[in-house]
Parts: structure tokens; sequence; C-alpha cells
């Protein structure tokens, strides 16, 4: 892991030079993550890419995610890089469904698809975007496929159909039953002992027992 | 009267056998100037001599895809050339995953092509969703959208077992294609 001072410091300096903006820092594994309201994302961005001290020119990720249980159940998160500091800086805001975001499109172009997606996906309003219409789903896609309250096969499936000479949509029927899934595959029982491993841990008893063996 | 040639719905590998059709057909044009071969074999030989089919990646089976078309495999030997437009094509390998967005626009890509045309679903995805067979975003197997003429099975198939597919095809073609589809 990389020296953590640098990145540390970093996340003082900055909780020092946005003052109150900055809700909460967190370092954790060598990674900084800087909470602040949404309202200021704007202000944050920008002082992160302009200021002397920070120069993340580069945004390299924005994107959401669902916590159903939270009140705001939505984050937002914004990856920065900069290469001059040799360094990252993550920004989390929340909102929820209908609470809109200030889109950070004007400080960095490269987050207006990404807004775009995170719309798409998870129905975070960006206001003041140049363009927010959905980028993935299908045309005429309705809902969000990302949120937890989503079902994975969705409501539509597509078939074409002969007499209408055309694709159409239909309810999903599914003719094959969901999976039902095994959560006690091997995988999941690595946490557990393997066969085999009572081989690697030497059971002290036994040992003695074995000597008593031995010796007799 | 020419001397009717018989036209072999397999096709023959080098060997005496072969030579001897060939020289029986040699000396007919020299003699006569004109063979004579039944009609249907004669389309069949050419449709499957020359399968063109159309350039239709959708995802990671186009790189097994693209792996048949080249040199260990090399298609080229059975007259598979993959070709940029639907109007030029006469299969349509269905290489990957199809989504619904895809759907319409892969409908009317075949709708363009002209008859006879043939399908190869390749991949489990293209078969019936395969891994995203439960996903809200993916067509459970391309048969809802056109009809599938060989299935190749695999996650991605191998180039070979594309190869082998497109032979079957070919089998395919021979037994059941006439003039009238």
């Amino acid at each position: 892991m990389a020296d953590p001072q640098p990145i540390q410091e970093l996340g003082d300096y900055l909780s020092g030079a946005l003052g109150d903006v900055v809700d909460a820092t967190d370092l954790s594994g060598g990674e900084l993550t800087i909470h602040v309201h949404r309202d200021s994302i704007v202000k944050t961005l920008t002082f992160l890419r302009d200021d002397v001290n920070c120069q993340f020119k580069q945004l390299v990720d924005v994107c959401g995610v669902d916590y159903p249980d939270r009140e705001e159940r939505f984050d937002v998160v914004y990856h920065l890089l900069s290469l001059t500091r040799n360094m990252r800086v993550r920004v989390k805001v929340t909102t929820d469904e209908d609470t809109p975001v200030p889109s950070v499109a004007d400080v960095f172009n490269a987050a207006n698809w990404w807004e775009r997606e995170a719309w798409d996906l998870y129905g975070i309003f960006f206001s003041g975007h140049p363009d927010l219409r959905r980028i993935l789903t299908d045309y005429g896609f309705e809902g969000h496929p990302l949120r937890k309250d989503f079902p994975l096969t969705g409501y539509v499936e597509v078939r074409y159909d002969d007499e209408q000479k055309r694709v159409v949509y239909e309810p999903v029927n599914l003719t094959q039953e969901f999976r039902n899934f095994d959560f006690l595959s091997p995988w999941e029982g690595m946490q557990h002992q393997l066969p085999g491993d009572e081989k690697a841990t030497v059971d002290e008893d036994a040992e003695s027992e074995e000597a008593d063996k031995a010796s007799s | 009267m020419g001397v009717e040639t018989e036209m072999r719905s397999a096709a023959l590998g080098p060997g005496t056998q072969q030579d001897a059709i060939l020289r029986n057909v040699t000396e007919t044009l020299v003699d006569k100037g004109f063979v004579v071969a039944n009609l249907d074999k004669l389309v069949n030989w050419a449709r499957t001599g020359s399968m063109w089919p159309m350039t239709f990646g959708l995802a990671c089976c186009a790189v097994e895809m693209m792996h048949a078309y080249v040199s260990r495999y090399d298609l080229d030997r059975f007259g598979v050339v993959p070709r940029p437009s639907p109007r030029q094509s006469d299969v349509i390998i269905v290489a990957g995953t199809l989504t619904n967005k895809m759907a319409p626009a892969f409908r009317k890509v075949y709708d363009q092509m002209a008859e006879p045309r043939y399908v190869i679903s390749m991949g489990s995805c293209a078969n019936g969703g395969g891994y995203y067979h439960y996903s809200y975003a993916v067509v459970r197997g391309c048969d809802r959208v056109v009809p599938v003429d060989v299935y190749v099975p695999g996650c991605p198939p191998t180039a070979e077992a594309l190869v082998y597919g497109v032979l079957q095809l070919q089998k395919k073609i021979r037994r059941t294609g006439t003039l009238m589809r």
C-alpha cells in the first residue's frame, strides 16, 4: 500500500479549505472518500479540479448506488484522479428518487454520459444537465433496472410477430423457472473447513496418542 | 444429348474416384461441347459452395467467428466470405447476445437479406439467452425473432464448432434445398 501520509494530508487540507461543505472524510485502505451535500457538489468538484494543491483534472467515473433501506436511498459517487499529485479521491453525495443532484457536466464534460447512465439505471435526476435522456436501455424502456426493487427479468420481453411483421413487446412469460441457487456451494463453503484441512492443522491430542502408540 | 453426369451430393475427396469423374466430365466436354446435370443438384452445389454470411458479431462469440474466418480454419475454403451488406448475404451468423434493443435492428437486417437465406445461431446467448436468460434486457433465444437453421452450442463455441455448424448447414441445404424454399 502506498504511504498514507500524503492522502491523509489531502483529506485534512480539503476539510480545511472547503470548510463546512465537507460533511465527513473517510480514509480507509489508503483511499480517501469525502462526503458532501449534493448542493455543494459543483463547488467541491470545481475546487478539486482547479485548486493548485489538488489538480484533480480527470473525472474517472460517476456512478449510483442503491441502499433501499435508507431514507435517502441513493449515493452518487464521483471518482477523481490527479495525475499531478498521483492521487485519487472519491466524492459521495446522497439523494432520493425525487431530489435532483446538480449536474457536474459543466465542470467535467465526461460527466455528461455518466449522469445519463445513472439516470437511466437508477433514476437519479440531475438538474442542469444538457441532455438528460436514457443511454443504455431499450427505446421506450420503463423503470430503472439497477434499483433493488426492479425485478431481475423486467416487465416485457420481445418476440417477432409474423402477422404484424414486426418485433412486439409482451409481458414476461418465463418458460423455465428461476434457478434455485445453492448458496452452500463449495465457494461459499470456503470460509469453513474444507476436506483435507484437518491434515494441515495438527491436532495435539491425536499427536500425543500417535506418540503413545509408537512408543508402546 | 450429352451424357448425364451424376452430381455427387457429397463432395468427393481427391482420389481415383474423383479423378474418374473429372476425366469423364472432361472427355464429355471435349467430345460434345456440353455436359448435363440435374438442375436442382447444380443449384445446391452453387448454394453450398458460396454461403456468404452477414457480418453480425454481437459479443464475445464474434471473436471465435473471426478465428473461423482467418488462416487456421479459413472458412474461405468453403466459399464462406463475410459480407458487409445483408443484400449480398445468404447466411446470418448470430454471434453473441441478442438484446431487446438490438432485436428490431436484427430483424430488419434479416428481412433485407435475399432469399434463400439461412440463420446460424452461435453460442448459448443466441440459442436461448444463455447466461443472460433471466435478464430484463436480453432476448431469450434469437429464434424468437428469426427462424434458425443451425444452432451451434457453446459459450463461446470454438471456431472449430462454428466450422462444423457451417458444414451442417451445407448438409441441410443439400438435403432440403430446392428451387422453392
